[in-house]
């Protein structure tokens, strides 16, 4: 499966390890479900990268979910987050958003969807670390521009659309500063649903 | 200022002038009366037809199957949008046109509409309202459709869900977007046409002759078209570059082209059916046409299509836009790049096409003797490295290799140069390539946001 999805690792990576400019995201590990849909976003214009679309395009989604679950599986060691210079002040408030939210705003923490520890929950929610700041700024813009969409509704548009540019440069910079826990893979799926989480409806992960 | 200059004239030449305005205005009306009367004569609408014997079940299932072989969906269906629900963008040079709604909604589809519109908008390119249609929906080719086929596709689409679609607003340049530069085209390339059988061939190639120029509408793409969209109907299958797209559709008559006169017919029905076979590989559009129509083409219809495809009178004539023979400097320049291009060969390609571009079957394709490498028309090689691509996934052929995009590995000229050496090794003859020919395609790839 390496050598057929070497189209795949020429921009993300060895393996799916991440790229070199910070723009191609690591795709090993992620939750396949997560991976499966964003494959299906890129081909169906919920999310923009013509060289992603058109190399998804002559493909179907049986080799579509297959490759999903070939990049999910591989669990490879991280490398440590990248120094940042960033102010005590924006990290604390990056790591208040992040871990508590603010309930003035309606804004949830990020760890009530994607986990306790922020490495995802299976089998949709991705992990936020071991991402480079640019990607994460990237994400959360477009979210905030439309350019980014998810199934409908679409939660995470939703929780941006609440959230102000430095919001995101605070969460951005916190997430892109931590480094990984000792377990990396992806939180198994809650069977109970907090009240709170229920609140949010999210078409990716129904 | 012109108007200034012609104040200016003498009286007499003024007069002069507005006479030659009038008589040029009275030809005008005569022309477009003309036009117009051409294209309302033979109108007159056949009588629904049937198989006698045929269910409507299997009419229906008739009708499904020949949506697939015209590949109605690929156009009448957004990305990520309802299927046959219209709304995708067609690029052409003249503008954007927006394909229809053809699901049976009554207010934005064809819910009104009955098998006598249905036929007149194949068979005469004309909307049920009497607009004339724009020639991105391939008329031109639909135009042989049988009255029978006709009324089965409109049966099929008749059973698809209804879904509420307004039809989106073409947005093409004046004057192109009018009826009256319709008519004009239409005078000059478009006459409604049966499809006419051959009675000196098999009823085998007639049928293969009937797809490929009827519902298969393979001229769309493997005509060229001149400045004004019209194909080249003397050149028939002589290949053309699909405009704005930018991607050659080689010649189906040129041995050094994608001729397949001498094939053998589970050769051509190979490629048709899974993307690939041991004579060469699918890429770009014609990747999407296996993808979504040929690879669920019955295989006695694929076979017929590739008696008729081996019959094409075969031509040697150098194609448009081929490159002339490199005169002596440009071969020493050739020949510099060609050694500079054989070591990024080895680090970048050798891997999988291997050393002396043998490839590995049913994986990577060969490059040496590969017709791909060496068409004179340099855009699908060119955009192949740049961006990488997978064959097709279909059922003979379900989990494809990928070819890696270099866009992000290697320059232009890097690009140029290996791409020369691949063209000018192992027996291959081809015009080099340069930086400026690679450099065109990486803006196209650039501007794709992220």
């Amino acid at each position: 499966m390496a050598q057929r999805t070497l189209a795949c690792t020429a921009c993300h990576g060895d393996q799916g390890r991440a790229g070199p400019d910070g723009y191609y995201p690591r795709i090993a590990g992620k939750p396949a479900g997560y991976l499966y849909n964003q494959l299906l976003n890129f081909r169906d214009g919920r999310r923009h990268y013509n060289p992603m679309t058109g190399l998804l395009d002559p493909l179907n989604t049986a080799y579509l979910k297959e490759i999903a679950q070939y990049f999910s599986a591989l669990d490879l060691p991280y490398p440590a987050p990248l120094t940042y210079t960033t102010s005590p002040a924006v990290l604390q408030r990056g790591e208040t958003l992040a871990t508590q939210g603010d309930i003035s705003r309606s804004i949830p923490a990020c760890t009530q969807c994607h986990g306790e520890a922020l490495t995802g929950v299976e089998p949709v929610v991705p992990g936020l670390l071991g991402l480079p700041r640019d990607y994460l700024n990237a994400q959360l813009g477009s979210w905030i521009a439309g350019q980014r969409r998810a199934h409908s509704p679409d939660c995470m548009a939703r929780v941006t659309k609440k959230m102000t540019a430095e919001d995101v440069t605070a969460v951005s910079s916190w997430l892109a500063s931590r480094p990984l826990p000792g377990n990396t893979r992806p939180a198994r799926a809650r069977s109970t649903v907090s009240t709170e989480t229920n609140a949010i409806q999210c078409g990716s992960a129904p | 200022m012109r108007q200034c200059a012609i104040t200016a004239l003498p009286s007499v030449v003024k007069k002069f002038s507005l006479v030659l305005v009038a008589v040029f205005l009275a030809l005008m009306v005569a022309t477009a009366a003309i036009v117009w009367g051409m294209d309302a004569i033979d109108e007159r609408q056949a009588a629904s037809a049937q198989v006698p014997s045929e269910t409507e079940a299997n009419v229906i299932e008739r009708g499904a199957y020949l949506a697939r072989v015209g590949n109605c969906m690929a156009c009448h269906t957004s990305r990520g949008g309802s299927p046959y629900a219209g709304g995708r963008g067609i690029e052409t040079p003249f503008g954007t046109v927006f394909s229809s709604n053809l699901t049976p909604d009554n207010t934005t589809g064809l819910g009104q509409w009955n098998t006598n519109d249905f036929w007149r908008a194949l068979h005469h390119g004309r909307a049920r309202d009497g607009r004339l249609l724009y020639p991105a929906f391939p008329y031109t080719s639909y135009s042989q459709i049988t009255r029978v086929d006709s009324d089965a596709l409109f049966a099929f689409l008749g059973r698809l869900p209804a879904v509420e679609q307004p039809n989106k607003t073409h947005t093409l340049r004046w004057p192109y977007g009018t009826q009256t530069a319709l008519r004009a085209w239409r005078a000059l390339y478009f006459k409604p046409a049966a499809f006419q059988t051959e009675v000196s061939q098999s009823g085998q190639w007639n049928r293969g002759a009937y797809l490929v120029r009827g519902p298969g509408h393979c001229t769309a793409c493997h005509t060229a078209r001149n400045a004004w969209g019209g194909s080249d109907m003397a050149h028939e299958f002589s290949g053309g570059l699909m405009p704005v797209q930018d991607w050659y559709a080689p010649s189906l008559t040129s041995p050094q082209e994608a001729g397949v006169a001498t094939w053998s017919v589970p050769e051509i029905v190979q490629l048709l059916a899974t993307g690939q076979s041991a004579r060469g590989a699918t890429s770009g559009p014609m990747s999407e046409v296996v993808l979504h129509s040929t690879q669920y083409w019955s295989p006695q219809d694929l076979e017929a299509t590739a008696v008729f495809l081996k019959t094409l009178p075969g031509t040697d004539q150098q194609p448009r836009g081929k490159s002339t023979a490199p005169s002596s400097p440009a071969q020493g320049a050739s020949i510099e790049a060609a050694g500079k291009g054989a070591p990024l060969y080895e680090k970048h390609c050798a891997q999988c096409h291997g050393k002396s571009g043998e490839g590995v079957p049913n994986a990577y394709p060969a490059l040496a003797g590969n017709r791909a490498i060496t068409l004179p028309v340099t855009a699908n090689l060119i955009q192949i490295v740049l961006n990488g691509g997978f064959l097709p996934a279909t059922l003979g052929n379900p989990r494809p290799f990928g070819m890696p995009p270099f866009a992000l590995i290697l320059s232009d000229q890097d690009l140029a140069n290996v791409l020369t050496y691949i063209r000018t090794s192992w027996n291959n003859e081809a015009s080099p390539i340069s930086e400026l020919d690679v450099n065109r395609f990486r803006e196209k790839t650039v501007q794709s946001g992220r």
